[in-house]
C-alpha cells in the first residue's frame, strides 16, 4: 500500500503540463536515435545531455526527459532490424533474425507492432519489477559502510566487461583509464592538485559530459567518415509496410513468449554485467529452445521478434534498478544517466529514496507514462519512423557534431572543453578501432571519485588498516561476486560471443 | 602486431602516471591514505591490463587504408580549428563551415554541401538560440 501511495505522489510529480511534454519529446526523438544506425541509446542520451541542461530543467524534469529517450531508444532499435536487416542498436541486433525475413515476407507492418507491443510488455513488467525491487535493495545498501561501498565499485567495473567480453585486459584496461582521469583535478580530500601540469582549465577536473560526449558521438563521426558511407542506409520504401495491427491469433500465441522474456530480460538487466544486449541474447535463445518445435526460428517466426524486443526493453528497465538504488549503474546508458543526476547534485543511492522520493517516484511514473507514449507512437506513427531512416548520413552526421559542440559550449561556454572533447573523439574512435569497450572510461571518470573517497573513508576510519576492506561478511561477498564476474569470462566469454554474434558482425563496441 | 604496440603505450603511459602520482606534493593535512595511493593502485592496474595486452594480442584490427587515416586526420584538425575558432568567427559562420566541411567528406555534392552547412548552422542557430535561449558563441556580427 505504501508503494501504491508513493506511485501516486509519483503521477502527481510527473502529469504537469511541462512533464508531459517533456516526456513526449523525449520519446519521440529516442524512437528516432534508437532507429537510425549508428546512434544508439548511449549516443542518443549522451548528446541530449546537455540541451537539458541548458534548459535549465530541475532534476525531475531532466531525468523525465532523459530516460524517455532511453526508452524510446530502446523501442526504435527494432524499426531498422526489422525493415532493413540493420541492428539500430546492438541491443536490437537479435531482432534481425526474425523480424527482417517477417519484412521480406510482406509481413513488416505485423512485425513493427508485435515487436512494438512486445516492447511494451517487457518495459511495462520491468517497470514495476523496478517498484518492488528497488526499495527491497535499498534497504540492503543501506548496510553498506565505505569499505562496502568500495568493494560494490570493484565489482561494478570488474563485471562490465559482461560474460560476452572476450578480452578482460581490455575491460580492465579502460576501467583504469577511466579512473585515472577522474583523478584530474584538486584533490577533493586535502586540497592538492593532481595530475594539472600547471593548467588552471584542469584544477577543476575533467567534465565527464565532455568525455562522454568525445567517447560517445564524436567517435561516431569519425567511424562514419572513415567509412565513407554517405548514403540513407536503406530503401525502406521497397518494403511493402503492409497492415500496422497484429492479427490478434498472432498476439495471442506470441504472448506466453512476451511475458517469460520480459521476466527473464528484467533479470539480465538487474544483474551486473549483463545488460540489454544479452537480455535479448539469452531470450531469444531460450525461446528458441522451449518453443521452437518446427524450426520456424531464424525464418520470421513471430515469437523469435517478440522475445528479444521483449528481453531488451524489459533489461532496459532492470538496468535502471541498480543505478538508482545503489548508484552504481550496470549498463552503458544508465551510465550515462548517472553523470546527468551527478552533474544534477544529486547522488543516487540509498538516500535518494529518502531524500528526494520526488525525484525517484516521478521518475518511476514518467517511465509508465512514457511507455504508453511509445505504444501510441510506435503502433499508428511508425511510418513516420521508417521515414527518418532515410536520411542520408552526409546530412545527418554534421548534424549530431554539431549539436555535440552547441551542448558542450552551451554549459562551459570555453574553448578549451570542446578541444578536450575532439580529443576524447579520436581516442573514442582509436579505441574502437581496437576492440576495447568505452563504458568502463566513462564509469571510471564517473564513479572515480566516490570510489577513491570510500577507500581513504574506510582506510581512514580504522586508523589506516587497509584490511579493513575485506573485514566484514558484506564486503567479502562482494568481492567474491567482483573476482567471479570478473574470471568468467575468460572461461565462458569466448563462447558466449560468439554465439551472440553468430549472425552478424558487432556494431562497434558500445553495448546498450 | 598492433595490440602490442597499444599494450607498450599504454604501459608508458602507466609508468607516466606513476610518476606524476610520486610528484604529487602532499599536503601537511592529509588523512591515513593520502592523495597518491589511488593513484597508483590504478598505474598498477594500467600497467598489468597493458602488458597482458601486449603480451597476448587479439587479432589485428581492420586499419583504414592511407588515405581513409588521413581523411579522419583532415576532419580533426578542422574540428580543432573550429573549437578554437568558434568564439573569434561567431557560431553562425564557424558552424556553417564545420558542418559544410563534414557533409562534403561525408559524400555530399559541393551544392548539398553547402546547404547541409548553412541548414544545420541555422537550424541550430534558431532551435538553440532563438528558441530555448541557449548562448552560443558571439562573433564579430553579434551571432
Amino acid at each position: 500500500m505504501e508503494l501504491l501511495s508513493s506511485l501516486g505522489d509519483g503521477f502527481a510529480v510527473a502529469i504537469t503540463f511541462q512533464n508531459l511534454g517533456l516526456a513526449l519529446l523525449g520519446c519521440f526523438l529516442g524512437t528516432i536515435m534508437g532507429a537510425l544506425p549508428g546512434l544508439g541509446p548511449s549516443n542518443g542520451v549522451a548528446i541530449l545531455i546537455p540541451l537539458a541542461f541548458t534548459l535549465g530543467l530541475g532534476a525531475t524534469p531532466s531525468l523525465i526527459l532523459l530516460t524517455s529517450v532511453y526508452y524510446g531508444a530502446m523501442y526504435g532499435g527494432r524499426i531498422s532490424s526489422i525493415l532493413l536487416g540493420i541492428p539500430g542498436d546492438e541491443p536490437a541486433m537479435m531482432t534481425v533474425l526474425d523480424g527482417h525475413p517477417m519484412a521480406k515476407k510482406g509481413m513488416a507492418g505485423e512485425a513493427l507492432s508485435l515487436s512494438g507491443v512486445a516492447s511494451f510488455i517487457g518495459a511495462f513488467i520491468a517497470t514495476w519489477g523496478l517498484i518492488l525491487l528497488a526499495p527491497q535493495l535499498v534497504k540492503i545498501a543501506l548496510l553498506f559502510g565505505p569499505a562496502e561501498y568500495f568493494a560494490l565499485f570493484a565489482l561494478a567495473f570488474m563485471t562490465l566487461g559482461g560474460v560476452s567480453s572476450t578480452n578482460q585486459a581490455k575491460s580492465a584496461f579502460a576501467a583504469a583509464l577511466g579512473l585515472g582521469l577522474a583523478t584530474i583535478g584538486v584533490d577533493t580530500q586535502t586540497g592538492v592538485p593532481r595530475f594539472t601540469f600547471g593548467e588552471v582549465h584542469l584544477y577543476d577536473g575533467l567534465d565527464f559530459l565532455v568525455a562522454i560526449v568525445g567517447l560517445f558521438a564524436l567517435s561516431e563521426v569519425f567511424i562514419f567518415l572513415e567509412n565513407r558511407h554517405g548514403g540513407a542506409e536503406g530503401d525502406s520504401g521497397k518494403l511493402k509496410i503492409g497492415r500496422l495491427t497484429p492479427p490478434i491469433s498472432m498476439l495471442k500465441s506470441c504472448m506466453p513468449t512476451m511475458l517469460r522474456t520480459s521476466v527473464l530480460g528484467f533479470i539480465a538487466g538487474v544483474l551486473p554485467g549483463a545488460g540489454a544486449s544479452l537480455g535479448s541474447f539469452i531470450s531469444y535463445s531460450m525461446e528458441k529452445r522451449l518453443v521452437d518445435k518446427e524450426n520456424t526460428f531464424g525464418t520470421g517466426d513471430p515469437r523469435g521478434v517478440a522475445a528479444p524486443e521483449a528481453g531488451n526493453n524489459a533489461a532496459a528497465g532492470g538496468a535502471l534498478v541498480p543505478m538508482l538504488a545503489l548508484g552504481v549503474p550496470g549498463s552503458g546508458t544508465t551510465a550515462v544517466l548517472l553523470a546527468v543526476l551527478l552533474s544534477l547534485n544529486i547522488t543516487p543511492g540509498p538516500l535518494l529514496f529518502t531524500q528526494n522520493p520526488d525525484v525517484v517516484w516521478g521518475l518511476i511514473a514518467a517511465l509508465f507514462i512514457a511507455n504508453f507514449m511509445l505504444l501510441a507512437m510506435n503502433i499508428p506513427m511508425v511510418g513516420l519512423f521508417t521515414r527518418v531512416l532515410m536520411i542520408p548520413s552526409r546530412i545527418l552526421m554534421p548534424i549530431v557534431a554539431m549539436v555535440s559542440f552547441v551542448g558542450i559550449y552551451g554549459i562551459s561556454g570555453s574553448s578549451f572543453d570542446l578541444l578536450v572533447m575532439v580529443g576524447f573523439g579520436v581516442l573514442g574512435w582509436l579505441l574502437r578501432k581496437f576492440d576495447v569497450p568505452l563504458v568502463p572510461i566513462i564509469l571510471g571518470t564517473l564513479l572515480g571519485n566516490a570510489m577513491e573517497n570510500n577507500l581513504r573513508r574506510a582506510v581512514t576510519i580504522d586508523n589506516g588498516n587497509w584490511l579493513t576492506l575485506i573485514d566484514s561478511p558484506l564486503s567479502i561477498a562482494l568481492w567474491a561476486i567482483a573476482i567471479i564476474g570478473f574470471v568468467l569470462p575468460l572461461i565462458v566469454g569466448a563462447r558466449v560471443k560468439k554465439k551472440m554474434h553468430a549472425r552478424r558482425d558487432s556494431e562497434g563496441s558500445l553495448s546498450d | 602486431m598492433s595490440d602490442r604496440i597499444f599494450g607498450v603505450v599504454g604501459l608508458l603511459l602507466a609508468i607516466g602516471y606513476a610518476i606524476s602520482a610520486f610528484a604529487i606534493e602532499e599536503s601537511f593535512l592529509s588523512d591515513a591514505v593520502g592523495p597518491k595511493a589511488f593513484p597508483l593502485i590504478i598505474a598498477t592496474i594500467l600497467a598489468i591490463a597493458s602488458a597482458v595486452i601486449a603480451l597476448r594480442p587479439d587479432p589485428e584490427p581492420v586499419w583504414p587504408s592511407l588515405s581513409r587515416l588521413a581523411e579522419v586526420a583532415a576532419a580533426v584538425v578542422v574540428l580543432l580549428l573550429y573549437s578554437e575558432l568558434l568564439p573569434v568567427a561567431g557560431f553562425l559562420i564557424a558552424t556553417a563551415f564545420a558542418a559544410a566541411y563534414l557533409g562534403w567528406r561525408l559524400g555530399a555534392s559541393a551544392l548539398e554541401a553547402v546547404a547541409v552547412g548553412i541548414g544545420t548552422s541555422v537550424g541550430i542557430y534558431v532551435i538553440f538560440h532563438l528558441v530555448l535561449g541557449l548562448s552560443l558563441a558571439r562573433g564579430p556580427f553579434g551571432f
